[in-house]
């Protein structure tokens, strides 16, 4: 096969075929958040690269850096031996490299035509030629065997056909190394076959290509080399024939932090705790038949993909989102649909999932946020006396040992583990009984994920009922039962003390 | 205060920074007074008349009006959305309450209702056309800037039509109220004015309803995560906005004598321009009531002055078009923030 062919090759003579892109020692922060450290990958022409790693390992970041979108703080890119253009040079760079996101990047409602040649239309005496721009359009399209009509507004694209205009249109611009974050995602089996066979056969034709998934079982049967990123760091590069399954689950996992009082291997939850929470064939928009219990003092996990519906199980129980049949019912009272004030009133605490879009109003201050859920019981008749919204504020400051200067400042100047240690005050300022936290520790440094997760352990201990919906082991070592989702279902459900590697390979569905 | 937290978390959060940015807020709040105290002191120089105490009434008289239109295009701004129509509803609501008490002899509709139907029917014609403002944006979920841009050619059609675009005067006492009834020297109008900003400043810094307008401006999906009913809220500032917005109108109509069928014709962009000069964010989420003041303040001293330094009236809208922008970039400066 091709790629006992290419891996060969390369292992003969190492010195004589130059990488089409290579890089060495990339480093990337963003404030106190380490994207990448010293990360590296070389990517060898004609092949098929694979970049995994869990989310947060520095994927995205190295794709940005790869992409000419950002420039990394230290490190170097090259391109078949020669140093990156300029981040500002976009147009050396399209001539390069392209990304085809999962999100997509063509205009909706301009043709296909028009969308390969955005600002650079062929022109006749300074005017825009629109039958230079069709003709050409379709040149391109035959000569990479693109079966799409030239005329059709490109949002009315299938997922499919618009992931291989935007491989043309990178293709037109010269670009021979192509980035595919995610294709398979949105696709369903007999796509993701076609998709293959296209990459196989552009591979042929001499197109190199980076290929993200979540999917490992796909790695395998595409591409010929791997690179695991994990924790920002460069963990392994190889053929895949190489690294079986298990080493590469084992890659991806490592070591992971281990905070010992947080774990809940060992404990048990006594069976006549009174039940807290109890969801009943629950059915939303992205998820199905989802039944559970918890009791007081006893903490559920919900781990599975991003888009296994795990994140609208937990918006509905907090009233974020809405469900459309089944039942929520928290201690002993039923939970109207898609209501928080709703939800608030029964105690159900809930930090969202992202805290810059539903956890915080960044231009207020830590005490406006903290106590943005009881300001109706701070003063007579809704008015907030100042000196009790400060008072609970540092109560809340003290108990989660947010690192500010006081009540007052605004929370857009707290490093992110500090703000989401806000979104937790929130979510803790109305005493609730359950809590749901999605994701709470995303993106916060080791010292908050530790301090994040002792609240946690502590919560529990006062007898809150606490689901906690997460891809993180560390925020699942946590749980005593964690149940995994996917396609909005529940599909296995691991006690407390499983090993990482199971829990992963059953979330990431091999 | 969690001082006692290691020095490297300390070290995180820059207390350098953190008291730069209260700084900044601060002097964001009071950019305008040294613009305002600059213009005092020209107009001191210029007119002798301009400080004396006639003339500090007439600058609080004729500023009412506009400071209570602009009171309630801050509130709505502040909660992140748009309304046009305000300058409207400054004209329609007064001359619809007066339509429904003159006979038809003096241009009304002849209903001849008595008066305080139609100081009424003034402030529920600006809650009605808030509401509906409101359910467009909020319910249709329609764009603010359209609907009310819409609603205010709709209002502005609908008074001139009413009136054949002939004036309304010769009106009941009580609609003049506002302006000939006075109170240690200023007319009712401006006490109007200043309680409602009291109130609204207030109810802003210390009421949950106040700090919830910040939340929804700031950012809506959080405001929401956190309980706060944001449809209904915002509903509700639309429907206060229209009744400030009439109550407006109803003090113009007082200093007028009488209503004309262009009142409040592109007053809206002084509105705004008073709005953004007194630090109110057009993003929605920041901004002050003192600041909203002091941007009606510093408008009207110009316009006061501009009449007193006797430039030909033709030219007088092109001047105080220029000191609005030089205002803007006065206060871009002087406190370092953007106005976007």
């Amino acid at each position: 096969m091709t790629d006992r062919s290419v891996a060969d090759g390369r292992a003969e003579r190492p010195s004589e075929v130059v990488p089409i892109v290579e890089a060495i020692g990339v480093s990337k922060r963003y404030g106190a958040t380490v994207a990448l450290a010293d990360a590296r990958i070389r990517v060898m022409p004609g092949e098929s690269h694979a970049l995994v790693g869990r989310n947060g390992a520095g994927k995205s970041t190295l794709v940005g850096i790869l992409t000419g979108l950002r420039a990394p703080d230290s490190g170097e890119i090259r391109f078949s031996g020669k140093p990156a253009p300029p981040v500002a040079d976009r147009e050396v760079w399209r001539k390069l490299v392209a990304c085809v996101y999962q999100h997509s990047t063509i205009i909706p409602d301009l043709t296909v035509a028009e969308n390969l040649f955005v600002n650079r239309q062929p022109t006749r005496n300074g005017l825009i030629s629109w039958s230079a721009v069709r003709r050409q359009a379709r040149d391109v399209l035959d000569r990479w065997n693109v079966a799409v009509p030239e005329d059709l507004r490109a949002g009315d694209l299938k997922v499919e056909a618009r992931q291989l205009v935007e491989i043309a249109r990178a293709l037109s611009y010269g670009a021979r190394f192509i980035i595919l974050d995610e294709p398979t995602a949105q696709l369903d089996g007999d796509e993701i076959k076609r998709l293959f066979v296209r990459i196989r056969e552009l591979q042929q034709q001499g197109v190199t290509f980076l290929f993200i998934s979540h999917h490992l079982q796909e790695v395998y049967e595409i591409c010929q080399a791997v690179t695991v990123l994990r924790d920002a760091r460069h963990i392994v590069s190889a053929p895949v024939a190489e690294l079986p399954k298990d080493k590469l689950i084992e890659a991806m996992t490592g070591e992971q932090v281990h905070f010992g009082f947080a774990d809940a291997a060992g404990r048990t939850v006594p069976p006549d705790a009174p039940v807290a929470l109890e969801v009943k064939d629950l059915a939303g928009d992205d998820f199905a038949g989802i039944s559970f219990t918890i009791r007081r003092g006893e903490v559920l996990g919900i781990s599975g993909a991003t888009s296994s519906g795990r994140i609208g199980v937990a918006e509905a129980i907090a009233g974020l989102g809405p469900f459309t049949g089944g039942s929520v019912t928290i201690n002993g009272k039923s939970l109207r649909p898609g209501s928080v004030p709703a939800a608030l009133a029964l105690g159900v605490g809930c930090v969202p999932k992202s805290r810059h879009k539903q956890g915080l109003v960044l231009s207020q201050s830590v005490a406006d946020n903290t106590t943005m859920t009881i300001s109706n019981s701070l003063g007579p008749a809704g008015f907030i006396n100042p000196r009790r919204r400060a008072e609970v504020t540092r109560r809340s400051i003290d108990d989660l040992g947010v690192v500010t200067e006081g009540p007052e400042q605004l929370v857009s100047s707290l490093s992110g583990g500090n703000q989401q240690k806000v979104v937790m005050g929130r979510a803790l300022a109305n005493d609730p009984s359950v809590m749901v936290l999605m994701d709470p520790t995303a993106g916060v440094d080791v010292k908050s994920k530790e301090a994040l997760l002792r609240v946690v352990e502590n919560k529990r201990r006062e007898g809150k009922a606490i689901l906690v919906v997460s891809g993180e082991l560390e925020d699942l070592r946590t749980c005593d039962r964690v149940l995994v989702m996917r396609h909005g279902g529940v599909v296995a459900e691991h006690k407390a003390g499983w090993s990482d590697n199971a829990l992963v390979a059953s979330i990431e569905g091999i | 205060m969690s001082v006692s937290n290691s020095p490297m978390t300390m070290a995180q959060t820059r207390p350098g920074a953190y008291y730069g940015k209260a700084m900044v807020a601060r002097v964001r709040e009071l950019a305008l007074l040294p613009a305002l105290l600059v213009l005092i002191v020209i107009g001191g120089l210029v007119s002798p008349v301009f400080l004396s105490q006639g003339n500090i009434t007439t600058i609080l008289t004729s500023s009412a009006a506009l400071a209570l239109v602009v009171l309630a295009e801050s509130l709505i701004i502040i909660t992140g959305k748009f309304d046009l129509s305000l300058e409207s509803i400054y004209g329609f609501a007064p001359a619809l309450g007066a339509m429904v008490i003159l006979p038809a002899a003096q241009f009304g509709f002849g209903f001849e209702l008595p008066t305080f139907v139609g100081i009424l029917c003034v402030l529920l014609v600006g809650a009605l056309v808030g509401f509906i403002n409101g359910f467009m944006v909020v319910r249709l979920r329609l764009n603010a800037f359209i609907v009310t841009l819409a609603m205010l050619i709709i209002l502005r059609g609908m008074l001139v039509g009413a009136t054949s675009g002939r004036t309304l005067f010769d009106l009941p006492p009580a609609f003049y109220g506002l302006m000939e009834i006075t109170f240690i020297g200023l007319p009712l109008a401006v006490w109007l004015a200043a309680l409602a900003f009291l109130v609204a400043g207030i109810v802003l810094r210390y009421h949950r309803l106040g700090r919830a307008l910040y939340a929804i401006g700031g950012n809506p999906e959080a405001a929401r995560a956190a309980g706060i009913r944001v449809e209904r809220i915002t509903w509700g500032v639309y429907v206060l906005a229209g009744v400030l917005a009439a109550l407006g109108g109803l003090a113009i109509t007082g200093y007028v004598g009488a209503i004309s069928a262009n009142q409040g014709n592109g007053l809206i962009f002084t509105v705004f321009a008073a709005a953004v000069i007194g630090g109110i964010s057009l993003d929605g989420g920041k901004g002050t009531m003192f600041g909203a003041l002091t941007g009606v303040l510093l408008l009207g001293v110009v316009s006061n002055l501009l009449t007193l330094a006797q430039v030909p009236s033709f030219w007088i809208q092109a001047i105080y078009g220029a000191i609005i922008l030089g205002s803007l970039m006065v206060a871009r400066f002087a406190s370092g923030q953007s106005q976007e």
